[in-house]
């Protein structure tokens, strides 16, 4: 493998060009292109100097076969005449006949001998012919054998159509060069429209390799497949950066949070080690608080992985039918004598079923942080509210409870990890509370928001409200059959 | 109990080979899986613990397909350092009966391993649990103690089931949790402790021994012996 990759490395300039595919579409389109020129200029060829050559060996032959048969008819005598009066009145000179008798002597004709047999031929020859007055010349000729032995060749000058022929092919030289002038030029124009189109997505995919994640493929207005390509380009890259920063929040949690508490541990118990108590219990309180330290560490590392998890989206595989109405009344028990404890009462209304499609150990999380937030905050002996409804595609969930509430500012800042509003900062807590719990509405598809609880100004209280997609109402029937028939 | 440790990190292995013979436990302890294999097919144990990953070819889901493969029904306990939830999902499938992620408390691996090795017979199914003077049945029900009806909510019955199940062992939060409220979650605060505890004032009013006892820094316990 390394080998390949070297070779890949270090190309050659002809392997480059090679491995371009813009060449090779263009090298594409101009063999096409002259293939098409080359066709086009073999069916003219073939429809006028190929006819004309044609034309004139069938009046040859045409002529012969008359000449043959008046010869078999009257004579050798009278064929002699008449090609004597063909010969009188050819006014142009083009034609060439000739008659030889059995013996081979010339009986009539304008020819002074037959050209020399080529054994396996066939009858038709090609002679040059010498003019006083015009030159060489070319002509075709055709001889046949009389059946009383006698020859007879008929023949036509053609140098005429010759011309006309060589004329042609010059014609169609030149057109076949500027067909490959033109075939090399738009392969040429082609390869560098393509370029231009692919420059952009590949100096973007360069700048991103060197590390400048921020960097975008520039969509031009054509919206054409390159653009379509960057498009998907730039989606890809969206995600990855979110999820870049998923993991810069992991490290950011692990350089800030973690560190505190583990220096808390070692501190504690290089202490204990310093102080060399004869104390046992001193020692053992002292390991103590460095293994609860240490067990909250893991905490917050835990809850950090699983907001990154959760983002990630890879927990949809955890993802079922489920009724938010009995996860909620689960919960509401579970918090429910929390609250009680604090002399708190927990009001709940929702209706009998409320079915979705999510993660239910994920979605407890969620309405248990939530209560868990709103028992800390309430003063002791205040009302907390759960309800829920649902609200045409939606269930609406609500957690309202009657603390400090949140500032307008602060409220943009929650969900942040590690965030905490002053206010809140005697309690205990880690601060990736909200941020699991807008993780996990983001990835059901849900959203997340804040509203004054409507409690007296100097304790306005807070509701949290979420919103999740919810099951279409005709499979509502369909999961409470399940259900029903599941117990 | 006889139990199969199968670790390959040396330190883990020895603190948990320690801690179990310390609570009276036979414990054989390998590092690969092959050999774990090899162990657990040709003898007898009450427990595997298991690592997820291990070298030597065979990880722990490999090892107990294996085993189920061959009708061994021997009680498997995953340990590992992989939390997603689709890989304790893939662990249990595989045939693993409980999952524990490392790092983690000695206590909470106790209470899982000695609540694994003696679940109650299956084919066995009692109506009626006792626990001192305190009876619980299955079928009316109905909680009683020294022959008074005790007025119980369904959570509640469940939960004193539980712990009555596993009478004389150890139960963590976590394990509560899982086993009463069947959720998988972090629940932030004590919540469960809040529940123990009006469950043990509902069971204790008006008597002088407690059942249900705290275990520091590991769970509860529910005992006729103070």
């Amino acid at each position: 493998m390394p080998h390949t990759r070297r070779r890949q490395q270090h190309p050659g300039p002809l392997w480059r060009l090679l491995s371009s595919a813009g060449f090779r579409f263009a090298l594409l389109f101009a063999v096409v292109f002259l293939a098409a020129g080359l066709a086009f200029a073999g069916v003219l060829w073939w429809g006028t100097a190929g006819t004309l050559e044609r034309q004139t060996d069938s009046a040859i032959r045409a002529d012969a076969m008359a000449l043959a048969e008046r010869g078999r008819d009257s004579g050798l005598a009278v064929l002699a005449e008449a090609v004597e009066e063909r010969l009188a009145l050819d006014a142009e000179g083009l034609s060439i006949y000739l008659l030889l008798d059995p013996a081979g002597r010339r009986l009539a004709g304008n020819l002074a001998a037959l050209p020399p047999p080529r054994p396996g031929e066939s009858s038709w020859y090609r002679l040059s012919v010498d003019h006083d007055d015009s030159g060489p010349g070319e002509a075709r000729l055709l001889v046949l054998d009389l059946p009383d032995g006698s020859k007879l060749a008929v023949g036509r000058e053609v140098s005429e159509k010759q011309r006309l022929r060589d004329l042609l092919t010059e014609g169609l030289a030149w057109a076949a060069g500027a067909a490959l002038f033109f075939a090399l030029l738009g392969a040429l124009l082609m390869r560098r429209a393509l370029e231009r189109r692919l420059t952009p997505a590949t100096t973007t995919a360069a700048l991103i390799a060197g590390g400048d994640l921020s960097q975008r493929v520039p969509i031009s207005l054509h919206d054409d497949e390159f653009d379509r390509l960057g498009a998907s380009m730039n989606a890809m890259l969206d995600r990855i950066a979110h999820l870049m920063d998923g993991v810069r929040g992991v490290s950011d949690a692990i350089a800030h949070d973690l560190r505190t508490p583990i220096a808390r541990a070692r501190n504690g118990l290089e202490e204990a080690l310093l102080e060399e108590s004869d104390d046992p219990a001193v020692l053992r309180g002292a390991i103590e608080r460095g293994i609860a330290d240490l067990d909250n560490v893991t905490r917050v590392f835990q809850a950090v992985l699983r907001i990154a998890e959760v983002e990630a989206g890879a927990r949809r595989a955890a993802f079922a039918p489920l009724d938010l109405s009995l996860l909620l009344a689960d919960a509401a028990e579970l918090y429910g004598a929390s609250a009680e404890a604090r002399g708190q009462t927990l009001n709940t209304d929702w209706p009998a079923s409320l079915p979705l499609v999510g993660d239910r150990d994920l979605l407890l999380q969620v309405v248990a942080n939530l209560l868990d937030n709103a028992v800390k905050f309430t003063v002791p002996g205040g009302n907390i509210t759960l309800s829920a409804q649902r609200e045409s595609e939606w269930v609406l969930v609500r957690v309202a409870d009657e603390g400090p509430g949140l500032s307008a500012q602060d409220r943009g800042r929650v969900g942040e990890r590690f965030f905490r509003a002053d206010s809140a900062r005697t309690t205990p807590g880690s601060g990736l509370g909200l941020s699991l719990v807008r993780a996990v509405v983001q990835l059901h598809g849900g959203a997340l928001w804040f509203e004054d609880a409507g409690g007296p100004p100097q304790r306005p209280g807070l509701a949290v409200l979420f919103q999740l997609p919810a099951s279409p109402l005709s499979a509502n029937a369909l999961s409470a059959g399940a259900l029903s028939a599941g117990a | 109990m006889r139990i199969l440790l199968v670790e390959d990190d040396a330190e883990v292995g020895r603190f948990v080979r320690k801690g179990l013979q310390e609570a009276g436990h036979t414990v054989e302890h390998t590092t690969n899986g092959r050999d774990g294999l090899f162990m657990a097919a040709g003898e007898s144990f009450d427990l595997l613990v298991l690592d997820r990953m291990l070298p030597g070819g065979v990880d722990g889901v490999r090892l107990v397909e294996t085993l189920r493969g061959q009708g061994n029904h021997t009680p498997v306990l995953f340990l590992s350092a992989m939390s997603g939830v689709d890989e304790r999902v893939k662990g249990l499938k595989a045939g693993g009966d409980d999952y524990l992620v490392k790092p983690f408390a000695f206590a909470e691996l106790l209470a899982r391993v000695e609540a694994l090795g003696r679940r109650p017979a299956v084919d066995a199914p009692a109506t009626r649990l006792k626990v001192a003077d305190l009876e619980l049945d299955l079928l009316s029900r109905t909680v009683t103690r020294a022959g008074k009806k005790i007025d119980i909510q369904p959570r509640e019955f469940r939960l004193l089931e539980h712990l009555m199940r596993h009478a004389g062992q150890v139960v963590t939060r976590t394990m509560l949790l899982e086993k009463v409220w069947d959720y998988h979650f972090d629940p932030q605060t004590n919540v469960i402790d809040v529940h123990v505890s009006r469950l043990r004032q509902k069971l204790d009013k008006g008597q002088d021994r407690p059942l249900i006892h705290t275990v520091r820094n590991a769970g509860y316990m529910i005992r006729a012996e103070p």
